[in-house]
């Protein structure tokens, strides 16, 4: 509850005003009032004790069921905040969730269209060494309380219909079967054909490793047995691995259809070359951003700044950072005193009193970046910090 | 206590160089068992006291609407003084230290809390973590030793002055917070110069700790007594008291910390080129702790542990219990002493160092000289036995 955060939510009040502007100012009033009676702390704060998902509250959501998929993966529903706008399929929600009492943040797609209920779905895989998708798969407990953003991202159907393909590899079935489900929700009389799935032909290439690993895989094989989608189902355990260049002979019409993929960085990028060669359009999906090598020392980029100073991994990055004439916020020099945080927006640093590494992928982080104390942490590769 | 490098007895001298890194190897090890242990369970026991002390802050105040009906002004009164207690101590203190900031979370965070305190938290965080912090109990770099209006040292200089300083410790604990608030923002060293007074830094900084005070004092003393409506006067009332309360207890706590019999003071020069073994020694030596209940140890905000929360201020504040017995026996095997005693014991300790040296060092010596016949016109007790 920063002074920063109140000031902007008051500013914000005061910019409602306008057509109903008594009605404004009374409520402008009891706002203002309200803080006066909580001060240091926001009226939410006592409020969020009681209904952390009312509106107006921060974006969280309750988990409300975990459903197994397969051994290693499962479904997540969560019951959003009264704040949260809703979705188109396809998109992706950023999810906050403390593991080892420790807040991470990563993107998850959306697996079910809009539901009646208003619930939301996400569906995890837990990889080997996946922090956040093992604690959800294995760990994660009905009525926690998660932290949300509202839904985003791009990789969506157009209304107007049409011919598509989708190659999907693993876990990038994910954002597709929120599409499938939108269009050919399956009741328990079978798959429904909605009106507005007449508009679509679409054809689903995916890949994984083993069928009975594969989440989805059942899923996928109903709506092709009733003929909703056509499924050319891959697995490498089975068909070998996959080739792009087989891709025209699965997919005799390709050029006719709008390719959406999602999937693994070496998959979309040999579909990009492929797609590219031919002249065919491409729209692809990743979430996980390309994993950080950690090494020792590196270049320290300063966002606000622009400044770049290149040090050892043996100097903390206030000393190099001054050093190069970069102001910096210090205080004890030893660790204590937490006067010298900054935020740590990509790359990792290492605690020169343990070696413990600290390290921040963008999209992973709340707001602009993990907060590291300068004074004690040195670069372990390149790295950048919002200043 | 005296500087401790001036001391006939130093209780260091038995320590080589080797034994004091070997101490600091020791307590990194005691530090990082912690920090590898830390988790979950950490994570739930903060947030329930924040929970619960925001319900029973709340509680309190609604219990106040009636405070005109006086066993609820009792009541009220006694659970806001308890929440106001844990809000500062347990939560804000350690917050703003930073034993928290691992868990990630935006509103459990040093950069983003504030405290219901005079004392606006980032001017707070300065004077308390960045200088008391690191130049614990150096005299003349740490204003904590006597806040810079107590003599707490034979070796700070005695003037007239200091007669009456039992009177201004006194009257310094009953106004506590804003006693913190005045020292955070340095008073009286910038209040003695006009160059100082009239620097565009120090308006700034009194302007914000003025702004606080306002807002602090128009919710205890207006709003929450206009919201009791006939009560206004008795929930005024039952708001300075729980201040009161609030002020005397955590007065009470802090002055067992560094300044019972038995804590050492340091040279400025002795911590020059000081190495990490060193700078954990002078907290060792520079720290008492209080000795007692579990629930004591919440109401101080584990400041009880203050031997620990020195050597290792970013830890979990509910960790210092744990971590207690390896620093004690780690004091044993280096033959150092472990100051510590009940709470009655040190705060009577502290009160009576806060007596003694409102006089002059040389007080008491002087007046038996003065009684004393001279040695050569008489003779000694040996030689008149003999």
């Amino acid at each position: 509850m920063s002074l920063a955060t109140k000031v902007s939510q008051t500013r914000a009040v005061t910019s409602l005003a306008g057509t109903t502007r008594t009605r404004t100012t009374l409520r402008h009033r009891l706002v203002r009032l309200a803080e006066r009676a909580t001060t240091p702390l926001l009226p939410a704060d006592y409020l969020d004790l009681f209904d952390p998902l009312r509106p107006g509250a921060d974006l969280r959501g309750r988990i409300v069921a975990v459903q197994p998929e397969t051994t290693d993966a499962a479904t997540i529903v969560i019951r959003p905040g009264a704040d949260w706008a809703g979705h188109v399929p396809g998109q992706y929600v950023r999810i906050g969730v403390d593991v080892n009492g420790i807040r991470q943040w990563r993107a998850y797609s959306l697996t079910h269209g809009p539901r009646r209920d208003g619930r939301i779905s996400v569906t995890v895989k837990a990889v080997p060494d996946g922090l956040v998708s093992t604690h959800l798969v294995r760990r994660a407990r009905v009525g926690t309380l998660i932290h949300l953003e509202q839904a985003a991202g791009d990789f969506v159907l157009p209304t107007e219909g049409g011919r598509f393909l989708f190659v999907t590899a693993g876990s990038g079935i994910t954002p597709v079967i929120g599409m499938l489900r939108n269009l050919f929700p399956v009741t328990d009389s079978g798959v429904v054909r909605l009106a507005r799935s007449t508009r679509y032909d679409i054809v689903v290439v995916h890949v994984a490793p083993r069928e009975p690993d594969s989440i989805f895989a059942a899923h996928l094989r109903e709506l092709d047995a009733v003929g909703a989608i056509r499924l050319v189902a891959h697995f490498t355990d089975e068909h070998g691995s996959f080739d792009v260049d087989a891709l025209g002979q699965l997919v005799p019409d390709l050029t006719e259809r709008q390719t959406l993929a999602c999937g693994p960085a070496g998959l979309l990028d040999d579909l990009q070359t492929h797609h590219g060669q031919r002249g065919l359009d491409l729209q692809t999906e990743q979430f996980r951003a390309a994993r950080v090598a950690i090494g020792d020392g590196g270049a320290i980029t300063f966002a606000g700044s622009g400044a770049k100073v290149s040090a050892d991994g043996g100097t903390p990055i206030l000393d190099a950072a001054e050093e190069a004439g970069v102001l910096m916020p210090s205080g004890c020099r030893m660790g204590i005193c937490f006067g010298c945080v900054l935020p740590l927006r990509s790359g990792s640093v290492r605690d020169l009193r343990n070696g413990a590494i600290t390290t921040a992928t963008p999209g992973e982080t709340a707001g602009r970046g993990v907060l590291v104390q300068t004074c004690i942490s040195a670069a372990a590769g390149p790295c950048e910090l919002d200043h | 206590m005296t500087v401790l490098q001036k001391k006939p007895d130093n209780p260091i001298a038995h320590l080589t160089a080797t034994d004091i890194e070997q101490i600091g190897i020791e307590l990194d090890d005691i530090r990082q068992s912690v920090i590898d242990t830390r988790g979950e369970s950490d994570a739930n026991y903060i947030r329930t006291v924040i929970n619960a002390q925001r319900k029973l802050e709340l509680g309190s105040r609604a219990v106040l609407l009636a405070s005109f009906f006086p066993p609820a002004w009792i009541l009220g009164t006694a659970g806001l003084a308890v929440a106001k207690i844990i809000e500062n101590m347990e939560i804000g203190h350690n917050v703003l230290h930073g034993q928290w900031d691992w868990m990630r979370d935006p509103k459990i965070h040093s950069t983003t809390w504030e405290w219901d305190h005079a004392s606006p938290a980032e001017q707070w965080k300065h004077a308390h973590n960045e200088l008391h912090h690191t130049y614990t109990n150096v005299v003349g770099k740490d204003n904590d030793l006597g806040y810079g209006i107590m003599r707490v040292d034979e070796d700070q200089r005695w003037v007239p002055l200091y007669l009456a300083q039992p009177l201004w410790n006194f009257l310094n604990a009953c106004v506590f917070e804003y006693g913190i608030a005045a020292y955070d923002l340095e008073l009286g060293r910038n209040l003695r110069s006009k160059k100082r007074r009239q620097s565009p830094e120090f308006k700034a900084r009194a302007k914000q700790v003025l702004h606080k005070i306002r807002k602090q004092m128009t919710k205890d003393y207006l709003i929450h007594p206009a919201l009791s409506g006939p009560s206004f006067l008795s929930t005024l009332g039952a708001n300075a008291t729980a201040n009161l309360i609030r002020n005397l207890w955590s007065h009470s706590v802090i002055m067992c910390g560094h300044f019972p019999e038995g804590v050492e003071t340091f040279e400025r020069r002795s911590i020059e080129g000081e190495t990490r073994g060193e700078w954990y020694l002078r907290q060792m030596l520079g720290s008492a702790n209080i000795s007692g209940s579990k629930a004591m140890h919440f109401m101080t905000g584990n400041l009880s542990h203050q031997i620990e929360h020195h050597l290792f201020p970013d830890l979990p504040s509910n960790r210092y219990a744990e971590i207690a017995p390896q620093v004690r026996a780690l004091f044993d095997r280096y033959g150092l002493t472990y100051t510590t005693g009940s709470l009655p014991r040190q705060v009577a300790s502290a009160w009576k160092k806060v007596i003694r040296l409102s006089l002059p060092n040389d007080f008491g010596r002087k007046r038996r000289a003065e009684v004393r016949p001279m040695p050569a016109s008489h003779p000694t007790p040996a030689a008149a036995a003999a």
